[in-house]
C-alpha cells in the first residue's frame, strides 16, 4: 500500500514539472537576477524569491518555500545565501544548492569588486543616490504586496493560530527588538505545542 | 599571508553572523577596523553606505570590497568564499536532516510555528525599508520630513504590483526611474 501523502507529493511534483521545467541554467539566472535587485540585503530577497519560484515558475509551493526559509534562518550567515541554498537543494539536489549559491553571490561579489576601485565617485553622485534611494520605495512596495498576499492566505485557510503567531512575532521583533536567534526556537516550540494540543483533542 | 588572514577573518564573520543584516556590522567593524587595521573608520562608513546602495548581503559586500582593496580579485574571492562557508556547512547538515525527516508529525508542527514567523520578519524588514525610504535616517516619532517622491514611487509601485500584477524586478526598476526623473526635474527646472 502506498502512503497517500507520498502520492500527493508525487502528483504535486508532476504538476509542478508541467508548469516550469527545472534546469540549472534557469535556477542560476533566476537567483542571479533576484540577487542583483535585493538592495540592502536581508529579507528583501525572500518575497522576490517567493514571487519568482512559487508564483511565476511554480517550482515549489508556498508552504514548502516558507519552511525552507525558516530552516535557512536557523543557521548563521546572510539570509539570501542560506535561502538560496535550501531552495536549490529542494529543486535540484546538492548541485542545485551550489548553482543557487553561485547565482546569489556573484552579483554583489562582482559589483563590489568593481566598485571598490571607484567608490568615491559613486558615493558623491547625487543622481545615482537619488535612483538607488527611490528603488528602496519599490522594494518596500514589493514586500508590502507579498506580506498582504501571505496574510490573506492564512486568513482564507482560516489558520487563525498562524495569524496569532504572525502578530506575536511581529510585536516581538518590531516593538520589543526580541533577538531573532531566540525567536526561532520559541516559534518552533509554539508550533509543536499547538500541534500536540490539536492531536490530543482529536483523539 | 594575506589570503589566509582574509580567510580567517571572514570565516569568523560568517560563522557569528547570526540574525543576519545589520547584526553583522559590529563583527565586520571589529575584524576589519580594530583587529587588522584593513580599513579606517571612515572607509568602513563608506563601505556601509555602498552596501546600502548596492544589492546583496552586507557580509558579502564587505568581503568582496575588503578583499579587493587588500589583495585584488583573488583576495575578494577568498574572502567571499570564507564568509559563506560556515553557513553552507551548517546548513547542509540541517538540510540533510530536514529533507530526511520533514514528513514526521512534529517537524511539520514545528514548521507550522515557523512559517508565520517568516511573514513577520519580512514585514519588519519591509517597514524598516519603507521608513528609510520615506524618512531617511530621521525617526517617524520625531516628526521627520516625508520624502514625497518616494511616497509617490511607493504608491505607484504598489498599484503596479497589486492591480496590474507586474514583475517585482520591473517595479523596483520603475521606482528608480521615478527617483531619477524627480531628481533631474528638481535640479534643472
Amino acid at each position: 500500500m502506498t502512503d497517500p501523502q507520498e502520492n500527493n507529493r508525487a502528483s504535486a511534483q508532476e504538476e509542478l514539472a508541467s508548469i516550469g521545467q527545472k534546469s540549472f541554467a534557469k535556477l542560476f539566472s533566476s537567483c542571479f537576477f533576484l540577487s542583483a535587485f535585493t538592495f540592502g540585503g536581508g529579507y528583501v530577497i525572500v518575497p522576490l524569491m517567493k514571487q519568482k519560484f512559487v508564483q511565476e515558475m511554480g517550482w515549489i509551493d508556498e508552504d514548502e518555500m516558507l519552511a525552507l526559509i525558516a530552516i535557512a534562518q536557523t543557521a548563521p550567515g546572510p539570509v539570501a545565501v542560506n535561502s538560496s541554498l535550501m531552495l536549490g537543494f529542494e529543486v535540484l539536489g546538492w548541485r542545485g544548492a551550489l548553482t543557487a549559491i553561485a547565482g546569489t553571490v556573484l552579483p554583489p561579489f562582482l559589483l563590489l569588486m568593481g566598485i571598490s576601485y571607484f567608490y568615491h565617485y559613486l558615493i558623491a553622485s547625487p543622481l545615482i543616490s537619488a535612483i538607488l534611494a527611490a528603488m528602496q520605495a519599490g522594494v518596500a512596495a514589493v514586500i508590502a504586496d507579498v506580506c498582504f498576499n501571505m496574510g490573506m492566505q492564512f486568513w482564507h485557510k482560516q489558520a487563525y493560530e498562524s495569524l496569532g503567531i504572525v502578530l506575536f512575532a511581529f510585536v516581538a521583533t518590531f516593538f520589543l527588538n526580541f533577538p531573532i536567534p531566540l525567536l526561532i526556537p520559541l516559534c518552533a516550540l509554539i508550533g509543536a505545542g499547538l500541534g500536540y494540543y490539536k492531536e490530543r483533542r482529536r483523539s | 599571508m594575506i589570503y589566509w588572514e582574509l580567510f580567517k577573518a571572514f570565516f569568523k564573520i560568517g560563522l557569528f553572523a547570526i540574525g543576519g543584516g545589520y547584526a553583522t556590522l559590529p563583527l565586520i567593524e571589529n575584524e576589519c577596523v580594530n583587529v587588522h587595521n584593513w580599513l579606517t573608520l571612515a572607509e568602513f562608513n563608506d563601505l556601509i553606505t555602498i552596501s546600502q546602495m548596492t544589492p546583496g548581503p552586507i557580509a558579502i559586500n564587505s568581503a568582496s570590497f575588503v578583499g579587493t582593496v587588500l589583495a585584488g580579485p583573488f583576495g575578494a574571492f577568498v574572502a567571499t568564499i570564507a564568509c559563506i562557508l560556515p553557513a553552507c556547512i551548517i546548513l547542509s547538515i540541517l538540510a540533510y536532516f530536514y529533507f530526511k525527516y520533514r514528513d514526521l508529525h512534529y517537524i511539520r508542527y514545528i514548521l507550522n510555528g515557523l512559517r508565520p514567523m517568516v511573514l513577520s520578519l519580512i514585514a519588519v524588514a519591509g517597514i524598516r525599508i519603507l521608513s528609510s525610504a520615506l524618512l531617511g535616517q530621521s525617526d517617524i516619532l520625531a516628526g521627520g520630513k516625508i520624502n514625497y517622491v518616494h511616497l509617490v514611487a511607493f504608491c505607484l509601485s504598489f498599484l503596479l504590483l497589486r492591480k496590474y500584477k507586474k514583475d517585482p524586478i520591473i517595479v523596483i526598476f520603475f521606482s528608480g526611474v521615478v527617483g531619477a526623473v524627480a531628481y533631474l526635474f528638481s535640479s534643472y527646472v
